[in-house]
Parts: C-alpha cells; structure tokens; sequence
C-alpha cells in the first residue's frame, strides 16, 4: 500500500506529530476490529454453527464456543443432505463453463487480435455492444432459447451461455495487441499455421492474463445462483448454491449451516491462494468494466 | 495457406527468417514492411466460430428476442401470437409494477448512501495505515468471496427476531428487539444492509488500486501550502479519483438496479409486497405466471430505463470527468 509510492496523504512530518501518530494507532486498531468482526466474524459464526447442535443457534445466538462439539454434523450434511453430491455438481457446472469462458475468449480474441479477418471489427462491437445490455434483461428469452435448443437441466444450459462474457473477450484482446507483432511474423515466416501460432506461441506468453481470466470465472461461476436455478430443475443435478435455500426450509439447521460452510470453503482458499492474481483481476474489472 | 506456400517455395526457411533486413535469395520478398502481411481468412473465420456461435445463441439473440417476446403472447405450447402493445398495456396496469419500481429505486438510493462513501473512506484510510495491509485487504475481501445465496442464509439467522444475533446482541446494549425483515419499513433498510456488507469489499479494492496512481507531489505541494490532512483528501485525494468515482458510482446504481437474489431468497418480495424488485417481479411473471411476454416487456422496458439512466448521467458528469 504506501509502501508501493512515494507518499500518501499523511507525510513523514504528520507521523511524528503525537496526535496524528496517535489518531493513526487508533484508527488502526478501531479498523482492525472492525473488519475483523464484519469480515471474519460471520465465516466464523458459520464454521461454529456447523459444529453446534441446533438448540445452540436458538437458545443463545452469542455463544461463541459450541456447547458440545459435533463434527458429525459435517458427516451428517455430506451424506444425509447430500452435500457432497451437490458440490460435485457445482464442480462440474463450474469447471466447464470455465473451459467454455476461456475456449470462447482466447480464440475469439486471437482471431480478432491476430488474424484479424474483414468484418472483425464489426464482430467485435457487436461483442462490446452486449457490456452495455445486462444479461438479467434478456433472462426470459435466454431461457426460452435453451428451452428450444432442449438444454434446459444438462449441464450445458450453464456452460454454453458463459461462454458469451464480453469482458473476457475484451481483456484477452487487449492483452493479445499488446504482444509483439515481430513474434507472429517471425512464427509465420517459420512456417507456423495458425493453430500452431496460437498452441505454442500466443496462449503459452499469456498465462498471466489466463490465470486472471480464470480465477475471475471460477468465482463467478461459483457464485452463480439465478441462471443455474432457472436453466436446472431437476433437483438432482443442482449446484450447491441453488441446493441450500432448498434445503434450508426443511433439513436440520445446523446440517444446511455445514453445507453452507461447505460452499464457502473452496472459494476462499482460492481467494487466500491467489489473492494476488484475484486483487489485480479486481482493480482491472473496475477500471476498466 | 500463404505460408504455408512459402516456405514450400523456399528450399529452407532461415533460422531466423523474422529479421526483415536479411536478405532473401529468393525473388519473393520476405515480408512486405508496409502492408501487413495477409489475412488467413478462412483460418480467422474458424477461430471466431465459437465466439459467434456462444454470442449469437446466447447473447445476441436473447436480446432481439426480448424486444419480439414483449409484443406476443406465447404460452409454449402453441405458436406465439403477435398482441402489439397488450404486455406493456397489462404491466402499466399491474398495481404491482409500481410498488416494485418505488421499491426498486428506494433500494437503489439507500445502497448508495450506505454503499458509495463508505468504500471510499475505507480506502483512503486503509492506504495511509503503515501495518497490516495485505490482512486488512483480505478481511475487508472475505464477504465478497462468500457465495450470495450463502451470504443471504447466513444473514437470514443473524436478522431472525426471536433467536437472530443482531437482536441478541443489541438486546446487551438495552436495544430492540427490531422486526429487521419483518416490517414493511425496516425490511428493505435490511437488505441493503446485507447487499452493502457483500459488495464493498471489492470496491474497496478497486479504489486502493486508483489511490496508488494519485502523485505523492500533489500532496507534498498542498502539504507546503499548509493543507491539513483532512484538506489534502478533499482537495487532492478525491478530485485525483473522480474519474474512478464517477464509474463507480454508475456501475453501483446499474447493479444494485438489477438486485435480485436478496429478496428473493431472505423475503421472498415481502412483507406486503415491500421488498418486491423489478427482477423479482420479471421472475414472477415468467417462472410463476409463465406469462413471458409481460416478463419481456418488463425486461425491456428495464433496458431502457438503465439506458436512459446512464446516458443522462454520462451527460451530466461528462464536464466534471475531464480535467
């Protein structure tokens, strides 16, 4: 953070005055708090839920170590709740439409960026147009066309319409013009055709950008609850995050609070393994969005 | 194609046959400098194939569509009938439609009085403290990482009158016990209690992100000048991010307009229809009526409106935004 530049707002002089420096230690530790409580807290009270009996959660909602420790509970939601069987389907659901997402996005982007064929300008504003249209607007006759390609409750109701993510193709892109276009002439003249080209040149040099592109979509996909809710009624092959508010009405609470701790877990390790990638994808999307 | 047809007429290709000034023993030249070299057009077109087929099945056509589904009237089975302007006449005449629009705005505004500046103060204060950084990045991060649907559970307990931990908590400190979503008025104040603590960690991110790019000399000039600390935010920090601030802010009204899966898990549009949004009401009319007609037409007429909405804003603020 202030690290990274020269100076902030607060200069070396304000430091050494006691009542910035002491405001300073304040707010820091008021702040430490805060997000400690906001951020952690309610994880925490989940992880504590899904080891508590349910008379915990009812009769004192402020205890914070579970009167007796049940880690059956975990074994109880993944067998009797299903919550394994439900997590693999959010796997799967969000494994292909990451597939289909980077498919769609690095061979679009490589074709409208490198071999740029007549008429790829067009296509691609007709890419950028879509940024400017939410995809919640189009909801009812996204569903009808899955409905009339009959993929409504197959896992490609879900892949298929990731694939068309402007935002994807638009990062790729730019990334693909910003290599150096010696190297595709120098491959041509090699004697590379285009697939080669794109195999073992282009997608090798753009694993920083493939890493950002991915972390964002598995996210998302991860997130994902009124698309895969609307496309997939068939019970049985529901993601875990559609699953839950089913399941909450009528199971066990402290079971659904389990598999809630379930769908948090995966998304947060990742986000704790490659918070770096994660927090450039951020400030990109923003900027950029 | 073409060179593939080079590098047959040539006996070897060069090592490095990239380099444009070697020269080439063969008559053809090695690349021509001012013409780019020609476009594999066939190759081009198979490698936009799925970006096509994807946007045209999934994008482009959905949204064509909408604009046609909202003047039919199709219940699946027979073929759809064209009703000219009988959706958006029964939508004008659902009573409901204006309780949701009222709703939906009244959210709007109140995400962004709880969720515009608090971002803003988080960063700009979270960028001066000299310790823990990357931990206070990651706790303010953690609740956009939780799953929505998980988010909304999880707060679906905290608010619950009877045993919810807010009430127990506040009920420590001699307060409440508050209906939360129970009540017409407090209801909606809830959910964007709970939309704010899902989304801001990521706009705080974002604004950390531009505050790197503010130049230390701004503040060293206006520090010589004798700004106080408070000063230099206000007549530095904040003009040097307004450009991030304005999209911001236009990205958080166009989203939040779009809100949909707070109410529909923790209130279900209730109570007495207080905290019915325009998404919820598009999902009523398609998935519970199976009117999809109207729900087009409210789908569009929604377009329309963030149009219009972003248009006069990138008008209004469009002198502000330049330097």
């Amino acid at each position: 953070m202030s690290e990274d530049r020269g100076r902030g707002i607060v200069s070396g002089i304000d430091r050494r005055r006691p009542g910035v420096r002491w405001s300073l230690h304040l707010v820091q530790g008021v702040l430490l708090l805060a997000t400690a409580l906001i951020g952690l807290g309610p994880l925490l009270w989940t992880a504590k839920g899904a080891i508590s009996p349910t008379q915990d959660l009812l009769r004192d909602p402020l205890r914070l170590w579970p009167s007796s420790v049940r880690w059956e509970n975990l074994a109880a939601a993944w067998t009797e709740l299903r919550v394994g069987h439900y997590l693999l389907n959010t796997v799967v659901l969000v494994g292909g439409s990451w597939f289909v997402q980077l498919f769609v996005a690095t061979t679009g982007a490589f074709a409208l960026s490198v071999l740029r064929p007549r008429f790829g300008k067009l296509v691609y504003g007709a890419v950028l147009a879509t940024l400017f249209v939410p995809g919640t607007v189009s909801l009812v006759a996204l569903y009808l066309t899955v409905l009339d390609l009959s993929l409504v409750d197959s896992p490609w109701a879900v892949w298929l319409p990731a694939g068309a993510h402007a935002f994807n193709v638009l990062i790729m892109k730019q990334f693909f013009d910003g290599l150096p276009k010696e190297l595709y002439q120098a491959a041509q003249v090699d004697g590379a055709g285009s697939v080669r080209l794109f195999l073992h040149i282009v997608l090798p040099m753009s694993r920083p950008i493939l890493a950002v592109v991915s972390l964002l979509a598995v996210m998302e996909g991860w997130k994902d609850f009124l698309w895969p809710m609307i496309a997939i009624t068939d019970a049985d092959t529901q993601p875990l995050a559609v699953a839950l508010p089913r399941l909450a009405e009528t199971a066990e609470q402290n079971q659904v609070i389990a598999g809630m701790l379930v769908a948090i877990i995966p998304p947060l390790l990742l986000f704790l393994v490659f918070q770096r990638h994660i927090v450039r994808g951020i400030s990109f999307t923003g900027l950029k969005g | 194609m073409t060179t593939q047809h080079r590098r047959e007429t040539q006996d070897r290709p060069h090592p490095m046959a990239a380099e444009p000034g070697v020269p080439s023993t063969q008559e053809q030249p090695p690349l021509d400098r001012r013409r780019p070299r020609r476009r594999p057009l066939l190759a081009g077109w198979l490698f936009l194939l799925p970006l096509i087929a994807t946007f045209g099945c999934f994008a482009w056509w959905p949204i064509v569509r909408s604009v046609v589904l909202s003047f039919q009237s199709t219940n699946l089975v027979d073929a759809p009938t064209w009703v000219g302007m009988d959706n958006f006449a029964n939508l004008l005449a659902d009573p409901l439609l204006w309780t949701t629009v009222r709703n939906t705005v009244w959210f709007v505004v109140l995400a962004l009085l709880f969720g515009f500046p608090l971002p803003i103060m988080l960063a700009v204060v979270m960028s001066e403290l000299r310790r823990f950084g990357g931990l206070f990045r990651v706790l303010v991060y953690l609740p956009v990482v939780v799953p929505p649907v998980v988010a909304v559970l999880m707060w679906k307990w905290f608010y619950d009158p009877d045993f919810g931990l807010f009430n127990e908590a506040l009920g420590v400190l001699g307060l409440g016990p508050f209906p939360w979503l129970q009540d017409t008025s407090t209801a909606m104040p809830s959910l964007v209690l709970e939309a704010t603590w899902a989304a801001a960690g990521s706009t705080v991110l974002i604004y950390l992100a531009a505050l790197t790019s503010v130049p230390g000399e701004l503040y060293e000039a206006a520090e010589i000048d004798g700004a106080t600390i408070m000063k230099r935010i206000w007549h530095v920090t904040l003009p040097q991010l307004r450009g991030v601030l304005l999209i911001m802010l236009l990205l958080q009204i166009l989203g939040t307009f779009r809100i949909f899966t707070e109410p529909f898990v923790l209130t279900d549009g209730g109570p007495e229809d207080s905290t019915v949004t325009i998404l919820l009401l598009i999902y009523r009319y398609a998935f519970i009526y199976g009117d999809y007609g109207v729900a087009s037409a409210l789908g569009v007429l929604l377009a329309i409106g963030l149009g219009v909405i972003s248009a006069v804003y990138l008008r209004l603020t469009r002198k502000w935004s330049r330097t």
